[in-house]
């Protein structure tokens, strides 16, 4: 499904990615950890399609397409969903009015009619009970005066209305508590098929107890320095990067 | 003074003083009172002159090309042979109001030039009026367009011939709103001077809605003055609305006076102009008077709007709020004075003052200023203001969600709008101008349906007007 060879990435001149290669499949799920400041976000943000980042070399194909030939919402109506580590707060656009208009771009993309406003509002209300998302949320503006905590679960929300093919969550467990934790890992489990695929962004092992991947990444320094199976989590719970930082040097 | 346009200006100055002359050698009152009101008005003009850039207030916007131009200047009403309330079909949904039109400047009487509503409104024509109630219309005249104050002001009051009166009798809810509609359409170019002056008496309630309309793509120029006299207690919800082509000019110029207790809602929104300058005068006289002045600009091209704002707090314990929010497109130009004076007696004023805007090209300029004199002092004052572009973070994230940038770009326009939009406290009007702005934002809103009416939108024939039959 993603296949990403040899990726070097570049802002303002300075290199974030050094050559990384990644091979996800559908039915997958990826997790990517490594310490703060190795390139995750702006791995996710590459594919997501964020133009301040310069991919200098090596190539990115998704569904056999060239990737990075692809505008970012042509990239979201193919099936890309990031969930953000920041979210952002775009006031006076009210989330409903904003999941509105996403998903019949994308249903326009995809040459299918736009969902009827009482559609619409049914799939929202069975969206927001996966992710136990308050209806006053979506009232509101997107993101604005949300706490840490429900923007997070926001993402989520998003994430299950648009059911993406390939979904990167960027850091959504952190500052997150046990239950919130729940609720994220549960949307996500109940999302997984075998046509789709997760690369979940974390710090902490503790969200993969709920999540279990596939297979688990370390990124160092804008490189994949190891990558094995769930076990790996837990060796980096365990030791912490440090030894990254020996192995490396 | 740019060569070239200063022979335009003396022969618009010229114009002006000789049609002024003929006004008062036919003055037709018993009284004398709208005859000394003329003669000191000119008496003004003629020590003041036109606006310069030279002057402080008007350092940002350049009327010389406007002034140099050839005008048509009317001292007389024309002959109505037609019922132009036959041809307004007005598309505001479930929106029934009492509808006033002036054409050219002249108040279009269907043959009744004053009528009282059957709430106890009197609605009318300007020059009627005077005559109808002298009284009324000699205490509250002229009292707070200063024709000292600048030269434009002065030449309005020179003419006063005609306009909108407006008087809500003591008590009285005004049953409906009040819609007055500006038109314009003339072959040639024309310049006009419409005086308005609505009286709202204690404890009565007015929502009035004023329209800016031109058919022609001739060049106007219209400067006017209106003044709003709010009584004890009473409030007035007052809507502007501009729309006009890119070949006019106007300067308007609205001056409130609130008496103890009462509330002023004012909205400005200019969706299309060539120049447009609006003074915005608030007298707080009395205490614990209200007023709320919002105000939405979208321009672009080569169009320059600017909106001075004077706030006067003479009285203890009244709260005023300036919200002028603008989006700037092309090569367009916003200018944003307001001015806030507080009193040395108006103790515990609270007085804020906001302006933002977004510029969507490096070619867009604006110019926005706060000036704020206090002397009193216990008062709460808060300004700010803003110049940014649309932010780039949350055009990502829109987009990363399958929203096409224009789209994009649009919602957070449109978001940024509706700030101002969610004040309007008529429904109607506020669905209407919430569509305006979504079309006008897409590029879709053209210049002849452009008034609230939105009449001629799918019959463009209503609106000709062959001039020679009125
Ligand atoms: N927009 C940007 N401009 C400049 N530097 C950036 C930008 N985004 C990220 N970086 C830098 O790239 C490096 C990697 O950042 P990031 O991808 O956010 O790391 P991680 O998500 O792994 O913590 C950091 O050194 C960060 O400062
Ligand atoms: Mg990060």
């Amino acid at each position: 499904m993603l296949s990403i060879k040899n990726l070097h990435v570049s802002v303002h001149h300075k290199e974030i990615i050094r050559g990384l290669s990644l091979e996800v499949n559908a039915g997958e799920v990826h997790a990517i950890m490594g310490p703060n400041g190795t390139g995750k976000s702006t791995l996710a943000a590459v594919i997501a399609g964020k133009e301040v980042f310069e991919v200098t070399s090596g190539e990115i194909i998704y569904k056999s397409r060239n990737l990075l030939e692809m505008a970012v919402e042509e990239r979201a109506s193919e099936g890309i969903f990031l969930g953000f580590q920041y979210p952002v707060e775009i006031p006076g656009v009210s989330m409903t009015n904003f999941m509105k208009t996403a998903v019949n771009e994308q249903r326009k993309y995809k040459g299918l009619d736009p969902l009827t406003a009482s559609e619409f509002l049914a799939l929202m209300e069975a969206k927001k009970k996966l992710v136990d998302i308050q209806s006053k949320l979506t009232n509101r503006s997107v993101n604005e005066g949300f706490s840490g905590g429900e923007k997070k679960k926001n993402e989520i929300f998003q994430m299950a209305m648009l059911e993406p093919t390939l979904a990167i969550l960027d850091e959504t467990d952190s500052g997150l508590d046990i239950d919130a934790l729940k609720v994220v890992a549960n949307g996500v489990n109940a999302l997984r098929r075998p046509d789709n695929a997760f690369i979940v962004i974390t710090h902490y092992q503790r969200l993969l107890d709920y999540i279990v991947p596939d297979v688990v990444h370390v990124l160092y320094e804008g490189r994949i320095v190891k990558t094995g199976g769930k076990e790996l989590a837990l060796e980096l719970e365990e030791k912490g990067y440090e030894w990254l930082k020996e192995s490396n040097s | 003074m740019k060569n070239g346009f200063t022979n335009g200006i003396v022969r618009l100055r010229e114009k002006l003083e000789a049609a002024c002359s003929e006004v008062l050698a036919r003055s037709d009152d018993d009284n004398g009172f709208i005859r000394k009101e003329r003669e000191r008005a000119m008496a003004s003009f003629k020590r003041l002159g036109f606006p310069t850039q030279a002057m402080e207030a008007w350092r940002s916007t350049d009327l010389t090309a406007t002034l140099a131009q050839d005008y048509r200047i009317f001292t007389e009403a024309p002959e109505t042979g037609q019922d132009i309330g036959q041809i307004f079909q007005c598309d505001i949904h479930h929106l029934d109001t009492d509808l006033v039109t002036l054409l050219n400047g002249w108040y279009v009487d269907h043959g009744q030039a004053i009528r009282q509503l059957s709430c106890g409104t009197v609605v009318g024509s300007l020059a009627a009026a005077r005559l109808a109630y002298p009284a009324l219309f000699e205490a509250h005249y002229g009292r707070q367009a200063d024709v000292a104050a600048g030269g434009l002001n002065a030449i309005n009051g020179a003419f006063a011939l005609d306009g909108v009166f407006v008087y809500v009798p003591d008590g009285v809810t005004a049953g409906k709103t009040v819609q007055i509609v500006n038109i314009i359409n003339s072959d040639e170019n024309i310049m006009i001077q419409p005086r308005n002056l609505v009286i709202l008496g204690k404890g009565s309630k007015l929502q009035l809605v004023h329209c800016d309309h031109s058919v022609r793509h001739k060049r106007s120029f219209i400067n006017s003055v209106s003044e709003l006299f709010i009584g004890e207690e009473a409030v007035l919800d007052h809507y502007k609305l501009q729309n006009k082509d890119n070949d006019s000019a106007q300067v308007t110029s609205a001056f409130f006076e609130q008496q103890s207790g009462s509330r002023l809602s004012s909205t400005v929104i200019t969706l299309n102009g060539g120049i447009i300058r609006n003074n915005l005068h608030v007298k707080l006289s009395g205490p614990g008077c209200d007023a709320s002045l919002h105000g939405l600009y979208l321009v672009d091209r080569e169009q320059h709007v600017d909106n001075k704002i004077v706030v006067d707090h003479m009285a203890p314990d009244c709260v005023s709020r300036q919200l002028y929010k603008g989006i700037i497109d092309d090569q367009a130009m916003a200018v944003f004075n307001g001015y806030v004076h507080v009193a040395r007696d108006a103790q515990r004023t609270n007085a804020y003052q906001n302006n933002r805007n977004i510029l969507l090209t490096d070619k867009a300029t604006v110019h926005t200023q706060p000036h704020l004199e206090i002397y009193a002092d216990d008062v709460k004052c808060s300004h700010g203001a803003t110049v940014g572009q649309l932010d780039p973070e949350a055009m990502f994230y829109m987009r990363a969600r399958g929203i096409r940038e224009d789209t994009s770009r649009m919602l957070m326009m449109y978001a940024f709008a509706a700030d101002v939009i969610n004040h309007i406290r008529i429904h109607p009007v506020r669905h209407q101008i919430d569509e305006m702005v979504y079309r006008r934002l897409r590029g879709e809103l053209s210049v002849c349906d452009q008034c609230i009416l939105d009449c001629n939108a799918q019959r463009p024939q209503v609106f000709e007007i062959d001039l020679n039959k009125i």
